[in-house]
Formats: structure tokens, C-alpha cells, sequence
């Protein structure tokens, strides 16, 4: 029996900022100390706050310390965990208060949480079976086995009002009735863990978590649709979480959770992981089940679809990590507990990955409805040094924006819809006022242009043409005549793309355009970039008035374009300044003005 | 595994084990021990661990045991003080061990606070 334990956070966001030196000092100095049997230290998931990474909480106490070196860790040890004085410097700010220290779960960051997928991320240890089916963990594979019948499954799943996490929104329940509903001699699960959208780590975290949740609800999916066989598609950039799917799986095999005869029910199950190698296309379901039989990655036309002609051209369900986290606890609590979270049409909570320009950078898991002022102000802690917050972009490239007239809008599929966004997979990046909208759009674009697989004409030169025009535009070259071109294009793409890839690819060109249609404008007409990040646009000189001809700016200038004598009043020459922004970053008056 | 009370047994076993992860809330019965360096001089370390094992020996819910620095009166340490919700606070000095399974059972099981190790007993 430990008397503590030490949780330190070994999802990849902390492992990135060290937390495996931390684990190896905490253990080395946990046993020079000769405390080995009494205090254990436990490598989780991801706690959702990665913005303060690498991430410790020390029970009983529950202290949570936040930005944690490997330099701090003598002190945590002797002063914490030998004598039992709390290391009040490392601590969690928002758990600090004068009197009291308050737990984790009163911060404004988790307060409004509401942790379903995530249930178990940051809690558990990720490798260690038993520690899963402590909380609860494999109850609901065995509920499904020993008490229903997979119709009664099914049921359960569409009264939930489950909708796919991945971006799409079909409903789950109804996904898996059509490959139950078809019969043949085999049938497959295929577990979409390809995460390609820049900003979004979700469906890694869960993995990285809690990869026996996985494990479990992709087994129910098989028992509930008649397939023996699943597996999981996870991109090979995620190497934390293919390493503890594939201990899940290896551990919920000796437990018999996985293979013949499961439960004694007669039911066999058995899981495969796939590597994939990156590409954004493969995220698409025909695409992903394309490179599981080993072709290249490439999207096919559907109807047929999956249900009835899919993996190695069986019947397949196929869902997102993210979908199929809930459903252990949804068969676990019910329909009525799932369906009793959210808003009419979209059930349940979603989780979202928070980047940008916001204070607390990590996932959060809310319920549906929640709005995006909610979201980002009170979870997020809102936006850094001081800057107004201009608009939260949605769905990654396939995505849209929510500009900050429509903050107040309750988050759920349908709403996002209807003001031309999408829920997309999560990825939720926060821009303020010093992010120029065109930009924005063309790094997207950049992005779809790399990651068309070439398949079909609309997306491979479309995507290109409609990149062009958006470098036309931040340059400064563009006419009005090119705006309405550029949305004809959109649209085209759009009707005559193979895929989700091209046919959402415009989206974000689109989103920009409706809702911030004056910056296009005035980069064409006016021939400036009002965020001041179009590099072409903009222009960078010296306030006579304030310039006190200290010289700094000329010092550091890499091309030598200020030139000015001590005491003298400094000027650019704006034929040789490559607009790096380094003498407006040097300056201690403010002379150095950018237009 | 064939059987939902294998599962159930793997679940209890781990789940007792994992108690001290839990947040138990405002009416968690707390045992503090010092374990300043007059604290762990005087033997607060196993004194500390016997309450660990006594409390998962009897599988007692809603009770944390947590260490604190030195309280003051170094002369009596070890010194453990318990606080229960809504009641006064019971400080035991000189500990040991021994004495860890008879505060546990009279005092945090049954409520009768063992007036011989008090401090108000050894300052008389």
C-alpha cells in the first residue's frame, strides 16, 4: 500500500516539455530517499492543460504543480514528499488562494468541464489494465455480452443521440444498424485515428489516456454489428499513442477481453493496428480503409458505402476515437444519461483542442450548447496581453469561423452549421486582432494544396489556382474582378470534388470571405493589410517625433536599411527593408511605426 | 477472464488501491502527520505507514492520510493530530506504531478519541 502517489502527466504535450526526465528523477530520488515503497509514481495522459505542461499532481493532497523542471524535483521530493511542506511556488496559480488551497476541480479551466471521452485521461495509468477496470472499466463490454442482445446494442446507441465526433456529425447508432443490417461471412471495425488537422490532438490524447476505452468500445461495435475483426488506422506520428494502444491490447488479450470466446458468450474479437503514414487524405473514411489493404491512400466513390461494401470490400463501421469513447459509459449509464447532456439535435459533450492566441492552450471537454464566450473566456482564461479577440476558427482546413458578433452562439452541430462553420473534429484556434484573415485562409489553403492526393481534377488544380489567388490578393495585385472569380472557384470545387478533402477544402476561404469580406477588400483596394501581417502590404517607418537617435534599430537591422548618426533622427529605406520587424522589436520608445 | 465477478474482483482489489487518488471532499476524516525533521527523527515515517496499512486493511472510506511540517512542540513528536468534520481536533503525540491500530479503531472506526495519548494527558 502507497501512502502517495505522484501523477505526472505523459501525454505527448508534456513529454515534449520533458516530463520523461522528470519521471526518471522523481523515481531516482524517490529511492535515494529510500521512499520506493511508500510513495508510487504513476506516468498518465493528458490532464487538458498543456499550457502549463509538464503537469504533476501529488495525492492525497491533490496538490497539482504546474511547469515543472527536472531542477525542481529534489525540492518536490524533500520538502514535499519526505516532510510533507507543499512546494507553495510550484502550485497551480488559479489553486491558490490566501486561506485555502483549492482542488483542481474548482478552477475556472475545470469547473466548467465536463469530462466524458476524457473521463479517465490524466486520472488512470494508461498502461495498466487493472487501473481501467477500477474505474469501471470493461463492465459495459461485459453488460452488452452477458445481458443484451447486439439489436438491444444498436438500440441503446441511436436512443443516445451519439453523433460522430469526427467531424461529420452522422448519427452513430444509426451507422452501425446498416452494417448490422447486412450480412456477410465477415465484417470489420475500423477505428479512425488519423488526426491530421493542424492544431487538434483530441483523439491522440484519448489514446494516449486511455487506450483501453478503445479497446472496449470498438468490441461492443463488433458484438452490436457482427464483426470479429477491427482495426485501428492511427497515424505513426503519434508514437506515445500507438506504444500504449498496442500494451491495451496485448494486456486485454491475456485478460481473454479480446480474442475467442469472450465473456464465455461465444462472441470473438480481435484488434489490428495500422500505421499510417501521415497523409491528410486518409483521414477520409474510403481513403483510411484504401491504405489498410495496403494501396495507396486515396479516396473512392461512394455509394457503395462502407456499411455495405467496405474494408477489404466487407461490411465496416467506422468511427472516430472520439465517438467511440463515449460509448462504454453510454452503455454503462444509459441512453437517457447521454441524451440528457447537450442541446436538441447534438447529445453529449465534445472535446475540444484549444490553441492560439489563448491563455490556457489544452483540450477541454464541455457539453454540447456550451457557447464560444464560455469556451474562451471563462475555460480559457481568454486572450494573452490584453489584445481583443477577433475570431475562433473551427474544423481545422475543413473548417469555418466564428467571427466575434456570433460569440454568443450555443456550440452544437446544427448552430455551426446554419452560420456556415462545422464542428469539424475539434481543433478550436483562437485569433485576435493581429491575425489577418486572408492569411489565415491562404496557410489553410497551403495546407489542402500539400495534401490533395491528385486523385480528381477539382481538388489537385483547384485547390492550387484558388491558393494563387489568395497570394495575388495578400501581394497586393489582386482586382475586385479576382474576388468574385475566387468565390466561383470555391463553389466548383466544392460540387465537383471525389471527397470530403476538396469538397470542404474551400471552406475556410469561404468563412473568411462572409464574415470578413472588408480585409479582402482592403487588400485589393486599399493595398494595405490591416492586421499588418501581409508582408507586401506593409510598410515599416520612423516617428521623427519619437525617436531619440539611440541607434539600436540601426545595430540590429540585418540588411543595413536605418541609417542615422547618434542624437539624429533615424530613417528606413524602404527599397532595401525586407520587413523582418526586428527594429520595431528593438525599439524602447515606440518610434518604429508599421502601416 | 470469463466472468463478470472476476472483473468486479480485479475492479475492487485495484480500486482500494487507488483510494488515496480520490478526492474526497469536505467531510473526509484527516490524519496529519508531523513530519518535519524533529518529526521523522523521532519516528514519524513508520508511525506515518502504519496508518496507511491500517486504513487499507480495513478498507475505511473517506479517510486521508497526509503529512504537515512541524507543528511546535518538538519535544512530543511524533504528533498526529486527527480532524473529523465538525468536531475538535484530537492531537496524539508520542506516537508509535504500536499505537497506530488501537487510535484507528477506537477513535476513527468508533469515534472514542484515546484520551491516554493526547497531549492533554502527557501535559499533565
Amino acid at each position: 500500500m502507497y501512502r502517495s502517489h505522484v501523477l505526472v502527466c505523459g501525454g505527448t504535450g508534456c513529454t515534449s516539455s520533458n516530463s520523461a526526465a522528470i519521471i526518471e528523477a522523481l523515481e531516482a530520488q524517490i529511492a535515494e530517499k529510500g521512499l520506493s515503497d511508500e510513495i508510487k509514481v504513476i506516468r498518465t495522459g493528458c490532464f487538458g492543460l498543456c499550457a502549463l505542461g509538464p503537469i504533476m499532481i501529488v495525492y492525497p493532497e491533490g496538490c497539482f504543480y504546474s511547469q515543472v523542471k527536472v531542477e525542481d524535483v529534489p525540492e518536490i521530493v524533500e520538502e514535499h514528499l519526505l516532510k510533507g511542506r507543499i512546494v507553495t511556488r510550484l502550485l497551480y496559480d488559479e489553486t491558490v488562494h490566501p486561506d485555502e488551497i483549492k482542488s483542481l476541480k474548482e478552477t475556472d479551466f475545470y469547473a466548467k468541464q465536463h469530462r466524458v471521452a476524457l473521463r479517465n485521461c490524466g486520472v488512470i495509468d494508461p498502461e495498466n489494465i487493472d487501473e481501467y477496470i477500477a474505474y469501471d472499466g470493461y463492465q459495459a463490454l461485459a453488460k452488452c455480452l452477458k445481458e443484451l442482445t447486439p439489436e438491444q446494442v444498436v438500440q441503446i446507441v441511436k436512443d443516445s443521440g451519439l453523433r460522430g465526433r469526427g467531424g461529420g456529425g452522422f448519427p452513430t447508432g444509426l451507422k452501425w444498424s446498416f452494417t448490422a443490417a447486412n450480412q456477410a461471412d465477415q465484417k470489420y471495425v475500423v477505428c479512425n485515428a488519423d488526426e491530421g488537422d493542424p492544431g487538434a490532438f483530441m483523439d491522440r490524447s484519448v489514446l494516449e489516456g486511455d487506450p483501453h476505452c478503445i479497446v472496449e468500445a470498438m468490441t461492443i461495435c463488433g458484438y452490436a454489428t457482427g464483426a470479429t475483426e477491427g482495426y485501428v488506422y492511427v497515424r505513426a506520428e503519434y508514437p506515445i499513442a500507438v506504444k500504449r494502444l498496442q500494451i491495451a491490447i496485448d494486456q486485454a488479450r491475456e485478460y481473454g477481453l479480446l480474442g475467442k470466446n469472450i465473456f464465455d458468450s461465444g462472441f470473438d474479437f480481435d484488434l489490428h493496428i495500422r500505421l499510417g503514414a501521415g497523409a491528410f487524405v486518409c483521414g477520409e473514411e474510403t481513403a483510411l480503409m484504401t491504405s489498410i489493404e495496403g494501396n495507396r491512400g486515396e479516396p473512392r466513390p461512394r455509394p457503395p458505402y462502407p456499411a455495405v461494401k467496405g474494408l477489404f470490400k466487407k461490411p465496416t463501421t467506422e468511427n472516430n476515437v472520439e465517438t467511440f469513447a463515449n460509448i462504454p459509459q453510454i452503455i454503462l449509464n444509459g441512453a437517457e444519461w447521454f441524451a440528457s447532456m447537450g442541446t436538441e439535435k447534438s447529445k453529449g459533450t465534445k472535446v475540444f483542442a484549444l490553441g492560439g492566441k489563448i491563455k490556457n492552450t489544452g483540450l477541454v471537454e464541455i457539453p454540447m450548447g456550451t457557447t464560444l464566450r464560455e469556451i474562451i473566456e471563462e475555460i480559457g482564461g481568454g486572450i494573452p496581453n490584453g489584445k481583443k479577440f477577433k475570431a475562433a476558427q473551427t474544423g481545422g482546413p475543413s473548417g469555418g469561423c466564428i467571427p466575434a458578433s456570433l460569440m454568443d452562439t450555443p456550440i452544437d452541430y446544427d448552430n455551426l452549421t446554419a452560420i456556415g462553420c462545422m464542428m469539424g473534429s475539434g481543433g478550436l484556434i483562437v485569433m485576435d486582432e493581429d491575425n489577418c484573415m486572408v492569411d489565415i485562409a491562404k496557410f489553410f489553403l497551403d495546407f489542402t494544396v500539400d495534401e490533395s492526393c491528385g486523385k480528381c481534377t477539382p481538388c489537385r488544380v483547384g485547390t492550387k489556382r484558388l491558393r494563387e489567388m489568395l497570394e495575388k490578393i495578400t501581394d497586393g495585385k489582386a482586382t475586385l474582378e479576382d474576388l468574385d472569380k475566387l468565390e466561383e472557384l470555391c463553389y466548383y470545387i466544392k460540387e465537383n470534388s471525389l471527397c470530403g478533402l476538396g469538397q470542404t477544402a474551400p471552406n475556410p476561404v469561404l468563412a473568411t470571405l462572409k464574415f470578413f469580406r472588408d480585409e479582402y477588400v482592403a487588400h485589393i483596394v486599399d493595398k494595405t493589410c490591416p492586421a499588418g501581417v501581409c508582408k507586401k502590404l506593409v510598410s515599416y517607418s520612423i516617428d521623427a517625433e519619437k525617436c531619440k537617435g539611440c541607434t539600436a534599430c540601426a545595430r540590429k537591422c540585418p540588411v543595413g536599411a536605418i541609417s542615422g548618426a547618434v542624437k539624429e533622427i533615424h530613417s528606413i529605406d524602404k527599397e532595401k527593408c525586407i520587413k523582418c520587424g526586428v527594429c520595431m522589436d528593438t525599439c524602447r520608445f515606440g518610434a518604429v511605426v508599421k502601416k | 477472464m470469463k466472468t463478470l465477478e472476476e472483473l468486479m474482483a480485479i475492479r475492487d482489489k485495484t480500486k482500494q488501491r487507488m483510494t488515496v487518488r480520490e478526492d474526497t471532499g469536505d467531510d473526509a476524516v484527516r490524519i496529519v502527520v508531523g513530519m518535519a525533521t524533529c518529526g521523522i527523527a523521532a519516528g514519524a515515517r513508520p508511525v506515518l505507514n502504519a496508518f496507511v496499512e491500517e486504513i487499507a486493511k480495513r478498507n475505511l472510506k473517506g479517510v486521508t492520510v497526509t503529512q504537515t511540517g512541524c507543528i511546535g512542540m518538538c519535544q512530543y513528536e511524533p504528533i498526529v493530530e486527527v480532524i473529523q468534520p465538525g468536531k475538535e481536533k484530537v492531537t496524539y503525540v508520542k506516537m508509535t506504531a504500536d499505537k497506530v491500530a488501537r487510535v484507528v479503531n477506537d477513535h476513527i472506526v468508533n469515534g472514542n478519541p484515546v484520551a491516554e495519548y493526547t497531549v492533554g494527558a502527557i501535559e499533565k
